[in-house]
């Protein structure tokens, strides 16, 4: 036994339903069995130990827990973790490789996109869905497509000066 | 915050889920984009016993355009595939400039059409759009497929007309008798809130002629509140400032706002006046097509 203490059921819980899943989670098939109510974002955070994915607000509002899912962005805190059952998530933990920054990440430490970083995996995520749809947008554009997560910091200005940036990396390498 | 426990299936097919929910004798829930009822399962305002997951079942995520016109919009749309959709900003107005106003951006990739018109929110920007349009909503059951007009679909505040062993199937726009023209406004405080005011146009018209009109307020009252026969006013007649005048005050009339914290309720009825005349001068200028 590892642990000094285990709990253990004296009997299992026939009621409590159970679904066995495998989610690829950044390249990675990932299985687990779970309780249908458990939310994407838990399963994330507390199952799978990828913190980077934030809950602020957990009512739809604020963004923070924006996952790619299927390559277009979602609150994980408004998904069901058994609806992921047989697709792809990316998190925050999979945008950079071991030895090079994602240029998102890199437009956001160039332009200081972030104060205090709560918000930023999820605005990183949208913006990333917003560059693969869309390699060169205007300052509205991207304003638009952040416009559904927030930040109390950094008054967006250097959000969506990160993110133009990342655009002109982007589309100079892909030349 | 965690749902209380359900069940989940995720049928694949219709039928299979017809017989999942008829089984359940309504204690079940249809989860299409969730983005309504995970949240309402999170504040354990809703608690059913099992989820019927549609998101597995194939052919339900059809946007198609009848040879006449008629619009299909499958129970799995998202709202974001018509805020992008060419064919939608093309030919039908009034959903191309609601689409974008929907949620917020995030929202609008998981959040279904079908599935926000069954949940019934006084607030709802597609139930005021269907309501304008003239649309009917097709829904199946163990006995098959029936019609429900759009205005006897909603029943009240979160109340849809469906059975508890039906599913929504697709919602349908009639055929526009001339050219489809209109559009959709909101004011929110800020993206992604519920509306302070919404006007829903759509407008069947022949050169400046209105050949039909109907209109739909959201967020101005307990209900969608359905303007169409204020609308009718324009059937006939000509966009000229003062017709558009005119049926901007009847529609404003017939709005029911209450004062709270997003404003007066007469600083409402004066949006809804300015929306209507907004939309309505927008097309009278744009040349026939």
């Amino acid at each position: 036994m590892s642990s000094l203490f285990e709990e253990v059921q004296t009997q299992p819980n026939a009621d409590i339903p159970v679904r066995r899943v495998t989610i690829n989670v950044n390249g990675e098939d990932r299985s687990a069995n779970i309780e249908p109510r458990l939310l994407l974002a838990d399963l994330l955070r507390q199952g799978l130990k990828l913190t980077g994915t934030h809950k602020g607000c957990d009512t739809t509002s604020c963004g923070a827990c924006t996952v790619l899912f299927d390559g277009r962005p979602v609150k994980s805190c408004t998904m069901l973790a058994v609806q992921a059952d047989g697709h792809n998530v990316q998190t925050v933990e999979g945008l950079a490789t071991p030895s090079e920054l994602h240029p998102i990440q890199e437009g956001f430490k160039q332009e200081h996109g972030l104060q205090c970083g709560f918000c930023t995996p999820g605005m990183m995520l949208a913006a990333k869905a917003l560059l693969e749809r869309n390699p060169n947008p205007t300052e509205d554009d991207v304003r638009w497509a952040l416009s559904g997560n927030l930040c109390r910091c950094t008054g967006y200005q250097n959000i969506v000066k990160a993110v133009l940036w990342a655009a002109d990396k982007m589309r100079a390498e892909s030349i | 915050m965690y749902p209380s426990r359900f069940k989940y299936e995720s049928p694949k097919s219709i039928e299979e889920a017809i017989a999942l929910l008829d089984a359940a004798k309504g204690d079940a829930k249809i989860l299409a984009g969730g983005q309504s009822l995970v949240p309402m399962l999170k504040l354990r305002f809703a608690f059913p016993e099992q989820l019927v997951d549609i998101n597995n079942i194939p052919g339900l995520n059809h946007i198609t355009f009848d040879a006449d016109g008629t619009l299909h919009i499958g129970a799995l749309v998202r709202h974001e595939e018509l805020e992008f959709s060419k064919e939608i900003a093309a030919k039908q107005p009034t959903i191309a400039a609601a689409a974008p106003l929907v949620a917020d951006p995030i929202v609008r990739t998981r959040g279904t059409f079908v599935g926000s018109v069954c949940h019934a929110d006084p607030q709802g920007d597609w139930a005021a759009t269907m309501i304008a349009l003239g649309g009917h909503v097709v829904v199946q059951g163990p006995k098959g497929k029936r019609t429900i007009e759009m205005k006897d679909f909603v029943l009240g505040p979160y109340a849809n007309a469906l059975n508890y062993n039906e599913i929504a199937i697709e919602a349908v726009i009639p055929a526009p008798k001339g050219v489809a023209r209109g559009g959709y406004l909101k004011l929110e405080r800020r993206v992604g809130d519920f509306a302070t005011a919404s006007v829903a146009v759509a407008l069947d018209m022949d050169g400046n002629r209105v050949l039909r009109a109907g209109m739909a307020l959201a967020g101005v009252g307990g209900k969608t509140i359905d303007a169409n026969e204020e609308a009718s006013y324009l059937v006939g007649k000509e966009l000229t400032e003062a017709t558009i005048s005119h049926v901007a005050d009847l529609v404003a009339a017939k709005a029911e706002p209450k004062t709270d914290h997003r404003g007066s309720s007469e600083y409402k009825r004066q949006i809804v006046r300015t929306f209507v005349k907004r939309i309505l001068l927008a097309q009278s200028t744009q040349k026939a097509a």
